[in-house]
């Protein structure tokens, strides 16, 4: 509940605030986002199953962003950041997908 | 069981809902925070700049390229009319104006026909004994050296112009061109980079091919000078 306030209240703010992102993080903030996105849902999963845990949620959604902002900057220092974003990006959308099968199967058992 | 499910299901989901202010949960409320103020900031710069924002290091390069050399094009233009200006201000006789006129009234005289010109380009002859050739086909050589940059051509004795057609005669025979019946062979003369014209009708599939399909003989012969003298009327 209070994750879900929180998660209004981001939004609320972002609209009201119009906040610009800064230079030095518009490459990776885009990757970051769909990170935490997968572990906030990973984080419902666990919910549902029983087996949730706040420090592994918190920490699990810290190192998923800051590994995925790490990688697209790696790639950039590579040479091949579109193509690794890509790939972070595929493997993050298959375990959301992944996730919310999931919690569908939990809450409507179908 | 099965109709305890979506019971237990739903209770968990209540469960899932009920604010409990322990230290874990406002940490994960804080960071959904987080993440919904920095959704709505990350669509916000997206639909603020979609253009560039989104471009790599390599396409924003190419593009900067190709700014910075039209801008070397343009200011070079601009140098050009600057010249001009400088000149036609400079003289009160009208001199200066007048080359300038007579300089772009033979620019125009040339480019509409009705200038002879003279410099280097291509002579082609369709040799067609068996008067297989058609309108269409004369047409496309025409069309072909256009598009090859030929500036100034003749064929036959007629200048062509802009609107410059070619007709099959109705029983057959010497295509006519501009309502004149061409003297076979067929003969294009054409100023234009000679090499340039050449490829452009050599092309695979292109127009000399085409002749010789047709069983007619075409020949090319590049010319330093190749002088158009005949003109149309204005």
């Amino acid at each position: 509940m209070i994750a879900l306030l929180g998660l209004v209240l981001g939004v609320a703010l972002g609209l009201m605030l119009q906040p610009d992102v800064p230079l030095w993080l518009q490459p990776y903030l885009p990757i970051a986002i769909v990170a935490a996105l997968d572990a906030m849902l990973g984080g419902v999963r666990a919910r549902l199953e029983g087996v949730f845990d706040e420090k592994v949620f918190v920490v699990s959604f810290l190192s998923n962003t800051v590994i995925a902002a790490l990688i697209v900057f790696l790639g950039d220092q590579l040479g091949v950041g579109s193509q690794l974003s890509t790939g972070v990006v595929v493997v993050l959308g298959i375990r959301i997908f992944s996730n919310a099968a999931a919690i569908r199967r939990k809450l409507f058992r179908a | 069981m099965s109709g305890e499910e979506p019971g237990r299901a739903a209770r968990g989901l209540l469960e899932l809902l009920r604010p409990r202010a322990t230290r874990g949960q406002l940490a994960g409320g804080l960071l959904c925070l987080l993440l919904g103020f920095a959704v709505v900031a990350q669509v916000r710069s997206t639909q603020a700049d979609t253009t560039f924002a989104t471009a790599r290091q390599d396409e924003l390069v190419g593009i900067l390229s190709d700014l910075s050399q039209r801008s070397e094009r343009l200011r070079g233009d601009i140098r050009d009319l600057e010249g001009t200006r400088d000149s036609l201000a400079r003289d009160g006789e009208g001199e200066a104006a007048l080359a300038e006129a007579r300089r772009r009234a033979a620019t125009y005289g040339i480019l509409a026909g009705t200038l002879p010109a003279t410099g280097p380009g291509i002579e082609v002859t369709i040799d067609d004994p068996a008067g297989r050739i058609r309108a269409d086909t004369l047409l496309d050589t025409l069309q072909e050296l256009r598009d090859a940059g030929a500036e100034v051509i003749q064929v036959g004795d007629v200048r062509v112009g802009v609107n410059t057609y070619f007709t099959d005669p109705p029983g057959g025979g010497v295509v006519e061109v501009d309502g004149r019946r061409l003297q076979p062979p067929y003969r294009f003369l054409a100023i234009g980079d000679p090499h340039t014209l050449t490829t452009a009708l050599n092309i695979p599939g292109g127009v000399m091919k085409t002749v010789e399909g047709l069983g007619a003989g075409g020949s090319i012969v590049q010319r330093q000078k190749i002088a158009i003298s005949a003109v149309r009327s204005p």
